[in-house]
């Protein structure tokens, strides 16, 4: 089956990536002062000035910093006077990334900047995400995140999907390859421990932690002149299942799995993926839901077990395939973004080199 | 490097929400002790109910009861239960489809231990004594050998004062630090000095300060003392008294450049008839006893200043 191409539709890159190194608390820094570093970062890698952004989109959530509008702060850092065209998505920084790309497929911009942040240290951030699920049926319940993620586990091991070694062995590979990723907040050897909520355990969960990230999209020629080997989008996709718990089988992705079928994932083979996996579990079901064998390098980033700033980690599996692109590492990569509880969204990117 | 500030920020909201017809009728029937579902087109019943099919997106409102036994289908043991959870003893999450249902509601398991729960077993509704017309009207889940139940018999009380909306009440708590430049803004005020930092490249002096200059999008780091006088920028005259609120109407509320500084600041202006207050006039901060912050600005006495010395400013 090919998929219908709209006749003469552009090319859009990502043609630069820059994330701050993730930390357990960033107290001394607001949501600005933590951005900023980056912004600059990712501007500098292209040669471009904030003036030079055709359109900006940025993704946060309110519920980390219990403010309302909090986002608007963080607006200075990008030179909002005189004014910018400007978004934002109360969602990971992947769906920034989903509505700038679309942005600049419609011709009204040739060049995006996308940034997410996410200071979870000043809350609890298992209590926080309690507040996005259905108001009527579950939040009262309280459920923490670990809680619905140790049942969808829970159902993976039912299901004879996996195990408690296996779960533990993809937290340990995580961290492993994290080694290599500076910014990664856990690295190397991390006990598996004790269970947070059984089956479980703390090496099972990602870390709590602070940081943010930013990309550069430009399509085009203007992608050319901006980056020596540009990470072209061939596709982006996101899908969103029944949000009743009850209603999913919790041990399957359907939504990831089309997604990435709209993305083209399915059309060639990648020889990367970048997972948002935050726990280990996760890994499991998107690894079948994406048919992702043996032959793909997952997560070499070390991915979300490793480090899981709340809002940017999506992005940032965006832009860590995108910089694999870059430096000559993959010519062909798929991205993966999750938002909600058990996978509940899910956004999938297909990057690509030109043949060198 | 001064020592970062921090303070309790606590954020309370009861949420109100009203509710649709499936709603309505699922959590009067947890009222009257009956579990309802909804019927699908194809002939299944999801329990929780909810008023569109999730495979079809058809509108959906065939109600029927189903049986307060049911099978555990996934399960977790939490052993440190949070605040607001069903239970303040160690219990299991689980997803339990009740018989008679195609779906799992979840809710908690009053069980010993992780050892006595597995996915398959059989449990059954613990209702809370109190019930009010809300999904915690089920306590939690308990161990249930024997045979399914049959639904509850309160199907007549469905009709009557029906449970057309829930307040769900929501408290987060948080540590606030207010970063680098608003750290040392605070820390300016308690000793009374108003502190601005300075941007590196259009060398404008930004009060209070918030670490970057929204115009270049560069870091500011260059503290700058202004004030303690400033000039009226421009006001409006309250008349409505605030909740809370311990200061008679009408007042003035102003914006007010402080000397130095390259945007003004808010401010209410005191010690001065409030319709005689105007753009330019003079004004210094004065100061109570074990304030954090100015309590109000008061004439000088100084002239006014003239309109192009703060025009940029407005
Ligand atoms: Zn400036």
């Amino acid at each position: 089956m090919t998929r219908e191409e709209p006749p003469g539709r552009r090319d859009v890159a990502v043609v630069a990536f820059a994330q701050t190194d993730v930390a357990r608390t960033t107290d001394e820094l607001s949501e600005v002062e933590m951005l900023m570093p980056v912004l600059h970062s990712v501007l500098e890698r292209t040669g471009l000035k904030t003036a030079d952004i055709d359109f900006t989109c940025s993704g946060s959530s309110d519920y980390l910093a219990g403010r309302a509008f909090s986002f608007t702060l963080a607006l200075d850092g990008v030179g909002a006077w005189p004014p910018i065209s400007e978004s934002h998505v109360e969602m990971d920084g992947a769906w920034a990334l989903y509505e700038a790309w679309t942005k600049l497929l419609t011709g009204d911009a040739d060049t995006a900047l996308v940034y997410s942040y996410g200071k979870s240290s000043p809350g609890s951030l298992r209590d926080v995400l309690t507040r996005q699920l259905d108001p009527y049926y579950v939040a009262p319940l309280w459920p923490d995140s670990v809680a619905l993620a140790a049942l969808q586990a829970q159902a993976l091991i039912d299901a004879g999907d996996t195990d408690e070694p296996a779960l533990a062995a993809i937290g340990a590979r995580s961290r492993r390859t994290a080694t290599l990723n500076s910014h990664a907040q856990l690295r190397g050897s991390v006990p598996q421990g004790d269970y947070a909520v059984r089956p479980l355990r703390t090496g099972d969960c990602p870390p709590v932690g602070d940081g943010a990230a930013a990309v550069v999209l430009a399509a085009g020629e203007r992608a050319r002149e901006l980056c020596s080997r540009p990470a072209w989008i061939r596709g982006v996709d996101h899908r969103v299942e029944a949000h009743s718990l009850g209603v999913r089988d919790l041990t399957d992705s359907p939504s990831t799995r089309l997604a990435a079928q709209r993305a083209g994932a399915f059309d060639r083979p990648v020889d990367t993926a970048e997972l948002h996996a935050p726990f280990s579990s996760q890994e499991v079901v998107l690894r079948k839901a994406l048919r992702l064998d043996d032959s793909v390098r997952v997560n070499l980033s070390g991915g979300a077990l490793a480090a899981n700033p709340v809002m940017a980690a999506g992005l940032i599996r965006i832009g860590e395939a995108a910089a694999r692109i870059h430096r000559g590492d993959s010519d062909r990569a798929l991205a993966h973004a999750t938002s909600g509880p058990c996978l509940q969204q899910n956004l999938v990117a297909v990057l690509e080199g030109e043949p060198r | 490097m001064p020592e970062v500030l921090k303070a309790p920020l606590v954020v309370e909201f009861p949420f109100t929400r009203s509710l649709g017809p499936v709603q309505s009728a699922f959590l009067t029937g947890l009222r009257e002790r009956v579990v309802l579902g909804v019927r699908t087109g194809d002939g299944r019943t999801l329990v929780p109910p909810v008023e569109y099919d999730p495979v079809t997106a058809e509108e959906i409102h065939d109600l029927v009861p189903v049986a307060p036994t049911g099978t555990v289908t996934t399960w977790a043991w939490n052993h440190a239960p949070r605040r607001g959870q069903p239970l303040a003893t160690p219990f299991a999450w689980v997803l339990v489809r009740l018989d008679g249902a195609d779906t799992a509601l979840l809710h908690a398991l009053d069980a010993p231990g992780p050892d006595a729960v597995r996915t398959g077993m059989r449990v059954r509704i613990r209702w809370a004594a109190e019930r009010v017309g809300a999904i915690t009207d089920i306590a939690c889940f308990e161990p249930h050998t024997g045979e399914p139940e049959p639904p509850g018999g309160g199907l007549d009380a469905l009709a009557h004062d029906p449970v057309t909306g829930i307040v769900a009440p929501a408290r987060l708590d948080y540590t606030y630090s207010p970063g680098r430049a608003q750290s040392a803004y605070i820390a300016g005020l308690s000793a009374r000095r108003t502190v601005g930092e300075r941007c590196p490249s259009c060398r404008k002096v930004y009060v209070p300060p918030r670490g970057a200059c929204p115009t270049c999008g560069v870091p500011t780091a260059e503290r700058v003392e202004v004030g303690p006088r400033g000039t009226v920028t421009t006001f409006c005259i309250v008349n409505i008294k605030a909740k809370n609120l311990d200061i008679e109407v009408p007042y003035v509320y102003a914006h007010i450049a402080l000397d130095g500084a390259d945007l003004a600041l808010h401010g209410r202006i005191g010690g001065i008839p409030y319709d005689q207050v105007r753009m330019g006039l003079r004004v210094e901060p004065v100061w109570t006893e074990g304030a954090r912050h100015p309590d109000h600005y008061r004439p000088t006495g100084e002239p006014d200043a003239d309109y192009d010395v703060y025009k940029e400013l407005l």
